[in-house]
């Protein structure tokens, strides 16, 4: 079913969401991509902060086109999530309640999913001129260095997304197929 | 002898990227506006209409399609009559790149060493593929190749005995693993034959060719379309969320072989199958 939600989220709005669900999200998510997650990684391993708060946020995985002149962003659709895999778990352990990507996610991320009761949405690939029409404000707030794979700061309005990995574990890539396999 | 000035091929490079990177070539249009009326699944049609919706978008407003504007493979076939001057064909190509890129505000996707993994900030090198032709012009196809899709691409060396079924198997399998992640609806390249080299370069070639042409070899032209509806049963659908369309097209390219070997290479590229083709 359709729903409208404001992010950052409350803390257990992401849990209720179901797998095969519509959202479209108003308010901030954070891009981060290959690089970003590597370093936020190394930070946590040697105690530093993280550059951004992800308790109760949204991480959207997204390296976008540059922009224009005059404009907020370029083409900023996601990118394979399983790349980031790896580093995902540790940020759900620290309050990170939503991922926005597209493909498959290891069993462990789908287990620290349920386990903090956070949420893996998929946008549309290969969409990004579309999507970025959601994005009314994006600003470089960490890694600045690392051009596209920088992190980003959006203001997002009804930026649609699909429930794909729910709390409870669901996978909408496992079921949805099945009703069409002949 | 007829002489090309290489800042000719330059500013064609240049021209391409930026247009391949914002408007699909005819035949792809077709194909997903098809796919978009003969889906079944309600989600499935919603995300097509999306992804008819982008096109427009990236024409109109001049935003690429998709933000991974690809790592730039290019084709060039080279008559044997042309002498280039003004400079090196290599650096021109990559100079062509680079300021498509720049100037096209398309992304920077390249690192120049795969583990030191430092962006060159312009998206060169290219990946090239010359090779020498009877005539006196230059054709450049180039085809920028995101990497949702390039990383389930596969090559598979089978034994001889495995034959068309093993083939067969093959595609499927290398559909099969790569799900949403691929960005379906998707365009198979299959190479078959060759060696280890050859079928992923026949593969990668398949892309380039029109998803409005099939196969010239009877048996080839048959396996596309078997192929085709396999892949569509498989159910995973657009963005992999359930549905017929998980294709919209197989182009297979083959070649000899050795006796002892059934070499295919698979090389899978999302609904975003950019293809652009100028002759000089």
């Amino acid at each position: 079913m359709d729903k409208h939600l404001n992010v950052p989220f409350t803390p257990s709005e992401a849990a209720a969401l179901r797998a095969g669900d519509y959202v479209y999200l108003t308010g901030v998510v954070y891009t981060a991509r290959d690089a970003a997650h590597k370093r936020m990684s190394e930070a946590l391993a040697k105690g530093e902060p993280l550059p951004i708060d992800v308790e109760n946020n949204v991480i959207y995985y997204l390296g976008p086109t540059p922009a224009r002149e005059g404009r907020v962003i370029g083409s900023a659709g996601p990118t394979t999530a399983s790349r980031m895999d790896k580093y995902a778990p540790a940020l759900l352990d620290l309050g990170l309640k939503g991922m926005i990507g597209k493909g498959k996610r290891t069993q462990e991320v789908i287990d620290a999913v349920v386990r903090n009761g956070a949420v893996y949405f998929a946008a549309v690939g290969g969409a990004g001129a579309l999507l970025s029409k959601c994005i009314k404000k994006a600003e470089v707030v960490a890694y600045d260095d690392l051009g596209t794979e920088a992190i980003r700061r959006l203001e997002v309005e009804n930026l649609p997304v699909i429930v794909v990995i729910d709390s409870t574990g669901d996978n909408l890539y496992l079921t949805a197929p099945e009703k069409y396999r002949r | 002898m007829r002489e090309i000035n290489v800042g000719t091929v330059t500013d064609t490079v240049r021209e391409m990227c930026i247009s391949v990177n914002h408007e699909l070539s005819q035949d792809m249009k077709d194909l997903l506006c098809k796919a978009a009326e003969s889906e079944e699944s309600p989600l499935g049609r919603q995300i097509l209409g999306q992804l008819k919706d982008n096109m427009d978008i990236a024409r109109e407003d001049m935003i690429p399609i998709c933000q991974d504007t690809g790592m730039a493979v290019i084709f060039i076939e080279i008559g044997q009559e042309v002498h280039f001057v003004g400079g090196e064909l290599e650096d021109a190509i990559n100079e062509g790149v680079r300021r498509g890129y720049t100037d096209g505000y398309l992304r920077k996707s390249v690192v120049g060493d795969p583990l030191i993994r430092e962006n060159t900030k312009d998206n060169t090198p290219a990946i090239i593929h010359y090779s020498i032709v009877p005539g006196d012009s230059v054709k450049i196809t180039l085809s920028p190749k995101g990497f949702g899709s390039e990383n389930m691409s596969r090559v598979f060396m089978l034994k001889p005995a495995e034959g068309i079924e093993g083939v067969k198997n093959a595609v499927l399998t290398a559909v099969r693993d790569a799900g949403p992640n691929a960005c379906p609806p998707m365009v198979v390249g299959v190479g078959i034959g060759g060696d280890f080299e050859k079928c992923a370069i026949l593969a990668k070639k398949a892309l380039t060719r029109s998803v409005a042409e099939r196969s010239d070899i009877p048996y080839v032209r048959d396996l596309e379309a078997e192929l085709l509806e396999s892949i569509n049963n498989l159910g995973i659908g657009p963005a992999g969320l359930g549905g017929r369309m998980t294709a919209l097209a197989v182009n297979i390219e083959t070649y000899a072989t050795h006796i002892a070997g059934l070499p295919v290479g698979i090389n899978i590229c999302c609904h975003v199958n950019r293809h652009i083709v100028r002759t000089i």
